[in-house]
């Protein structure tokens, strides 16, 4: 499948990545080469086989619902960038 | 080179025992081959204090009786594991000066067994490559050359710097990960051994994520031997990685008796397509024939679904790539470029912080699983990824390993591979099937090239059978008794 510009710019949005604009025709050629090389697999017969959500057979692990960790908000808080009052701060979302 | 740095973990940890060397010693030796190896780039970030530090305790240990499995062993964290206190990047700028306030389960239990980290491995960006060039704090170099020819080789990918570093002596051993060939490739590349274990053999806890169904740490080593003795240290059951098996360790060691007559060892015959490089397909034959010779039986199996295993890879792995680097926002760590609203923050927090290959995956994985198209994408992976398992299962009816080449080719140049996306994909051909299976995979070195650099094997066992596919391993490793050496290293 072959992705155009918008469509490209599209799923930029949906990502959260900024692409620039002199970037857009040959990124779309990239991804539209990958994309091809992967339709492969629609010769692949998969009626009535069910997908393969995971490797580990196992079943979930159940625990008492109980905090178990935590109690240092100095350590969480460490590495952000920005910081105020013990909270992570963001730009401004609502007017 | 120092004598010390020529030694296996085996030896190292008889000769503290009786008293030969230090733990201090050993360490310092590495830490002087380091410094005159730094061309390599094989290191982002070295810790010389510390590794003294703890080699001063594990003397204190060894002389107390005290000494771990892994106790005074020199090794290279891959810079993907969060290591309390160290700055760890996973060779992104996005991570920025992120330093971890804890330790991995992986890297804690080889801290817990002795071992002396000596720094963090340069690796891919978030792992994603089999040539280490997309990492954020340049390209890793492989200290293998062709015969009469310096152009400067890639040491494969991700773990390119863990394989550098472990070849070059300048690691005793090394960790990496492994979601699609990421230990194996390199290993190959580098002339080492590399383990991909059973899916949910060691803990994920603390390794920064990449495609959480694939991805597993494993050992990468100088021979079989020191891998069974290190994953053995790695391994174990973990509650806080839900995908964690609650299963024994057995001691991989003790399995490594040398017989393995009357084992069946299957040869698919998929894994020899029409463009097979003659040298590869000869070094398989003859591989074969070490293993045969030693009394196993060697029989064809097929695999059908394998040449549909790349493009699934390249499906589900960017999928959950996608969905796992969401995390990377700018707003609780590392990177941060300001905007003038939340989301102009995060779009261009993220097109500062990620790389070219980084963001090309994460935006096939948003486009995989966006409306409308994740039926026809990522659950159509999923089906054929489960069509490629049972073709293992199967397989593992009639025999008790599976031999393949590690790689198509031998180690490339650097910048050769870089511009086409897909055939740097095509690197990781004989790895992928496996990852996608889940399988413990082994990478053995067997033979150089005709241009002199080292190639690998495969060894495919059952689902955490590493006891066998070890002890296939050494079988190989002794029949091949590779023992080329880099330039330089040699004598």
């Amino acid at each position: 499948m072959a992705l155009d510009k918008t469509t490209v710019a599209n799923i930029a949005v949906l990502a959260r990545i900024d692409v620039e604009e002199d970037r857009m025709e040959a990124l779309a050629g990239e991804l539209s080469g990958i994309l091809n090389w992967i339709e492969q697999l629609g010769e692949v017969n998969t009626d009535g086989v069910a997908p393969m959500t995971s490797v580990a057979d196992l079943a979930l692990a159940w625990r008492e619902d109980k905090v178990t960790d935590g109690g240092y908000q100095d350590r969480v808080l460490a590495n952000a960038p920005e910081q105020q009052d013990g909270c992570f701060t963001v730009p401004k979302v609502m007017e | 080179m120092s004598e010390l740095t020529k030694l296996t973990i085996g030896e190292a940890r008889d000769g503290m025992a009786k008293g030969a060397f230090t733990a201090v010693e050993l360490t310092q030796a590495h830490l002087t081959a380091m410094e005159k190896a730094r061309a390599l780039n094989a290191y982002i970030t070295e810790t010389p204090d510390l590794a003294l530090s703890r080699a001063e305790a594990s003397q204190v240990r060894i002389q107390s009786g005290k000494a771990g499995s892994m106790e005074g062993i020199p090794v290279g964290i891959k810079d993907l594991f969060c290591t309390e206190g160290v700055k760890t990047t996973a060779g992104s700028k996005i991570l920025g000066d992120f330093v971890p306030p804890y330790e991995s389960f992986v890297s804690r239990k080889l801290k817990d067994a002795g071992a002396v980290m000596l720094g963090k491995t340069n690796l891919d960006e978030f792992a994603m490559g089999s040539s280490n060039e997309t990492s954020a704090s340049g390209s890793c170099v492989s200290p293998w050359t062709r015969s009469g020819d310096d152009t400067k080789l890639v040491p494969g990918g991700s773990s390119g710097g863990s394989a550098s570093a472990v070849a070059a002596r300048i690691a005793m051993a090394a960790t990496g990960t492994d979601t699609g060939g990421s230990i194996r490739q390199p290993a190959a590349f580098c002339g080492i051994v590399g383990l991909k274990p059973t899916y949910g053999r060691c803990s994920r806890w603390g390794i920064v994520a990449f495609a959480s169904s694939l991805d597993q740490a494993g050992p990468m080593t100088r021979t079989v031997g020191d891998a069974a003795i290190m994953l053995r240290a790695m391994a174990g059951h973990d509650p806080m990685d839900s995908t964690s098996a609650p299963v024994e360790v057995p001691n991989f060691e003790a399995a490594l008796t040398g017989d393995i007559r009357g084992l069946k060892i299957g040869l698919p015959k998929e894994y020899r397509p029409e463009g097979l490089d003659p040298e590869i397909a000869a070094l398989w034959d003859r591989g074969a024939e070490m293993l045969r010779d030693a009394g196993a039986e060697v029989v064809e199996v097929s695999l059908p679904h394998t040449k549909y295993a790349l493009a699934t890879y390249y499906i589900i792995a960017p999928a959950e790539a996608s969905s796992n680097l969401a995390r990377y926002d700018g707003v609780r760590y590392g990177l941060r470029v300001d905007g003038n609203s939340l989301d102009d923050m995060y779009r261009k927090t993220r097109a500062a912080g990620f790389g070219e290959e980084v963001r090309r995956r994460i935006l096939v994985g948003t486009y995989a699983l966006s409306a409308g198209y994740y039926d026809a994408y990522y659950l159509k992976a999923q089906k054929v990824r489960a069509l490629i398992a049972e073709d293992f299962k199967t397989a593992f009816k009639t025999v008790d390993a599976i031999l393949t080449p590690t790689t198509p080719t031998a180690a490339f140049g650097l910048g050769e591979e870089v511009n086409d996306p897909v055939t740097m994909y095509l690197n990781d051909v004989f790895t992928v099937p496996t990852s996608l299976a889940g399988l413990p995979g082994l990478s053995v070195p067997v033979g150089l090239s005709s241009t002199g650099l080292p190639l690998g094997l495969q060894l495919v066992g059952r689902y955490f059978d590493e006891e066998t596919v070890l002890n296939v391993g050494s079988v190989l490793e002794k029949a091949a008794g590779f023992s080329a050496l880099p330039k330089g290293l040699e004598g």
